[in-house]
């Protein structure tokens, strides 16, 4: 038998608010987080996109020096990454007797500061400035993590669509089960400014872009939220997004027993949920959506789905749940989570 | 790859071979070209014409000579025209790399490092973005065609390759962290074979970006270890492996190029862009790699060194070189491939590989070059020429922006 595998913390910063009840609380009261603009002036005429954007109240952004510079994706990560490490685990790292990696993914990355250290080199490289280019380096946010929590323990940072959290977590069950680490926070953000913004619009005029971190905490105990089963990605280089996404259910092989909560990542834009709607046509239990709530988060959106789904296991709500993500150009993913390994 | 709780345990160490090897750097566009032009001591830079550099304090780097239109009939000119220049890059060294190892494709993984990805599309994009005058599907077909992700499903597609995809962006140990997680699939029995490398292309954002951090040396000449050394020089390029089981390759009759004997990673979390003096995190990679390996530094014929050329940088990994090999470290010949070809960022530790492991083959070692006066801190065998000697296990170490630390040993098969 594998090694047993939990996800024993969960943290999230979203358009919600600043932790994870904040996202489970506008998840049961299925209310669509508020939506914003970014304007700005192109040839005499304004642009204007609609966002969901992370809330300024209630933020809690650790303090760490290094975040005083970093752009928006670093703190939401690091808000994350502390909920679901939780004080007494940063206690242990910090005096040597715990070793936590750390496995931050992403899809679009430092965008607020590679948009105006571009926007400064191409007005005039002498003045562009030097430290706004190293937050522009995809590992950036993933470096601060593994400084702010004293962790020298491997750091890995992995590009992808928005499945690319269960990618990671694939990576961090590698680490724990090879012993290179005792735990691993696997850690996924993103952030939102007007060029990353426009950009998703072009896919559809139904997306509403949106931003956020996800954060779990993986080890090897037997807790409510055990890892059951991560089946490889089936990646889209053969295969239609509908048959990925079939080969990962049929992989997931749930009993639809009505105590198995599916998290799947329909978007409300229909021609994106067009396969995840057919795969799934047929379930009848319980179902959350949270990308229709929550905007479209792009690298952050598994994330938060599997957030969801832990926090919901480790309340008790359910014995089980599904997470179910087809990314847009990369691979189907999916994982389940519980205390009943009968369960599918 | 993949956890089932009900499922077997991943066995623990098996060997783990490499059968192919592809690369296109500065020095050439293939294994026979890389090999001469390293062997020879040839140097690889030239004015950069990708790009604007004419405000830039620099003006020279290692730029590949790409052509626009497509290598031969192994892919369509409209796949060839959506690749952007860093896909086109790794597509030709990975092609090359499953066609020495004898694959036309599979259901295997594939592990690919990049920093920069497709980031002169972004380019393309947020310069149109500030016109009036975009066509939606032009501006939408930027977008998509500039993630990395997308990139590299195709490079599979056309490569035959249905595993998954992951895509490693550490900064410059990108390639050589993408080669180490391959290894670590393979060893403990996730995946038969793996197609792993890195790759990164020359782009306006990141030469702009290292030279506001007045990383990258005035003249264009890289010199690590010098004594007056005074920055790096930027590179292209790719490196591509294919990572097997012994018994796999063994199975098919495939040829075996070396062993891969160890791997270490770890996070040196001193700064974001400068490395601990004393190279706390370079010592702990090549420690854990040697321990993995079965292997004492004297014991290692070879380095190539991360050597960007830097201040800081060289005089940290030289400390830890220096910490690592104790009394030994007279014996350890060590070079900075860069200084020959540039930094490659995100492609550096795959394509450093790749020369490691063709010298390994060759039985000769590449130069450091440019040297005048060599720092203090080199109390190793600098190898300052291209070198006929006996080699049996290398070691490379690659260090990135962020912390990221990785160190890779290759052997000759047996020569644990």
């Amino acid at each position: 038998m594998r090694l047993p595998l939990s996800i024993t913390g969960a943290g999230a910063v979203s358009p919600a608010g600043w932790g994870a009840d904040a996202l489970l609380n506008t998840i049961l009261t299925n209310e669509k987080t508020p939506t914003s603009i970014i304007a700005r002036e192109l040839a005499g005429k304004q642009v204007i996109t609609h966002v969901r954007r992370v809330p300024a109240e209630g933020a809690t952004t650790p303090k760490f020096a290094r975040l005083r510079r970093a752009s928006p994706i670093s703190k939401f990560a690091a808000a994350a990454a502390i909920e679901a490490l939780g004080e007494a685990r940063l206690a242990e790292i910090s005096g040597g007797t715990l070793r936590v990696g750390v496995i931050f993914t992403l899809t679009n990355g430092c965008v607020n500061y590679s948009n105006r250290f571009f926007a400064e080199a191409l007005a005039d490289p002498s003045f562009a400035s030097p430290i706004l280019f190293p937050e522009t380096v995809f590992n950036a946010p993933s470096s601060h993590l593994s400084a702010m929590i004293g962790s020298t323990s491997p750091n890995d940072t992995l590009v992808g669509d928005s499945t690319a959290f269960l990618t990671g977590i694939d990576l961090a069950a590698e680490w724990i089960e090879r012993g290179d680490v005792d735990g691993c926070l696997v850690v996924c953000a993103e952030e939102i400014d007007w060029l990353s913004a426009e950009g998703l619009r072009y896919y559809s005029n139904q997306y509403i872009p949106s931003e956020g971190a996800a954060a779990i905490y993986l080890e090897s105990v037997i807790g409510p939220a055990r890892l059951l089963k991560l089946p490889d990605a089936s990646s889209l280089s053969f295969n239609s997004r509908f048959e990925a996404a079939s080969k990962i259910r049929a992989q997931l092989a749930p009993n639809d027993d009505g105590r198995t909560l599916l998290v799947d990542g329909r978007s409300g834009c229909s021609r994106v949920d067009r396969a995840e709607e057919a795969v799934w046509a047929d379930w009848r239990g319980p179902r959350w959506s949270p990308r229709i709530l929550l905007g479209e988060g792009m690298g952050v959106s598994a994330g938060l789905q599997t957030v969801a789904a832990v926090t919901a296991v480790m309340r008790g709500d359910f014995q089980n749940a599904l997470v179910s993500a087809v990314g847009g150009n990369q691979q189907a993913a999916g994982l389940q989570i519980g205390t009943n390994q009968d369960c599918g | 790859m993949a956890y089932f709780s009900d499922a077997p345990p991943p066995a623990q160490a098996r060997p783990v071979v490499i059968t192919g090897l592809g690369i296109i750097s500065p020095m050439g566009r293939d294994l026979i070209e890389n090999t001469h032009g390293f062997r020879a001591g040839r140097s690889a830079f030239s004015p950069v014409t990708l790009f604007d550099t004419s405000r830039q304090r620099v003006n020279t780097a290692g730029q590949v000579d790409l052509p626009d239109a497509p290598p031969d009939a192994g892919i369509s000119p409209k796949t060839w025209s959506r690749m952007d220049r860093g896909t086109r890059l790794a597509w030709l060294a990975a092609r090359e790399a499953m066609a020495a190892a004898g694959l036309s494709g599979g259901d295997f993984p594939l592990v690919i490092g990049t920093s920069a990805a497709a980031m002169p599309v972004g380019e393309e994009y947020f310069k149109n973005a500030h016109t009036s005058i975009h066509p939606r599907s032009r501006q939408l077909r930027r977008v998509e065609l500039y993630q990395a992700q997308r990139q590299m499903t195709d490079m599979a597609r056309t490569l035959g390759i249905s595993g998954p995809l992951r895509i490693v962006s550490n900064a410059c140990a990108s390639g050589a962290n993408a080669i180490g997680q391959a290894f670590h699939l393979v060893r403990s029995g996730r995946a038969e074979c793996v197609l792993a490398g890195g790759y990164d292309a020359l782009c306006q954002l990141v030469f702009c970006g290292f030279d506001a951090l007045q990383a990258l040396s005035p003249s264009g000449i890289p010199r690590p270890f010098d004594a007056a050394r005074d920055g790096l020089a930027l590179g292209e390029g790719a490196g591509f492996v294919v990572v097997e089981s012994a018994a796999s390759a063994k199975a098919r009759g495939a040829r075996v190029v070396a062993e891969i004997l160890g791997y270490g990673a770890a996070t040196d979390t001193h700064h974001l862009t400068q490395p601990h003096p004393l190279g706390d995190a370079a010592l702990t990679t090549m420690q854990l790699a040697c321990t993995m390996a079965g292997l004492m530094p004297e014991q290692i014929d070879y380095i190539n060194s991360h050597g960007t050329g830097t201040p800081l940088n060289d005089v940290a990994e030289g400390n830890a070189i220096q910490r690592w090999a104790g009394d030994a470290v007279e014996k350890i010949k060590v070079s900075s491939t860069k200084s020959a070809i540039g930094h490659l960022l995100g492609g550096a530790g795959a394509v450093e590989s790749v020369i490691s492991l063709i010298a390994l083959e060759g039985q000769w070692l590449p130069a450091n070059l440019n040297v005048r006066n060599a720092d203090p801190v080199c109390t190793f065998d600098l190898v300052r020429e291209p070198r006929e000697t006996p080699v049996q296990r290398v070691l490379t170490n690659s260090f990135g922006f962020g912390g990221a630390n990785a160190t890779l040993i290759f052997g000759k098969e047996g020569a644990r």
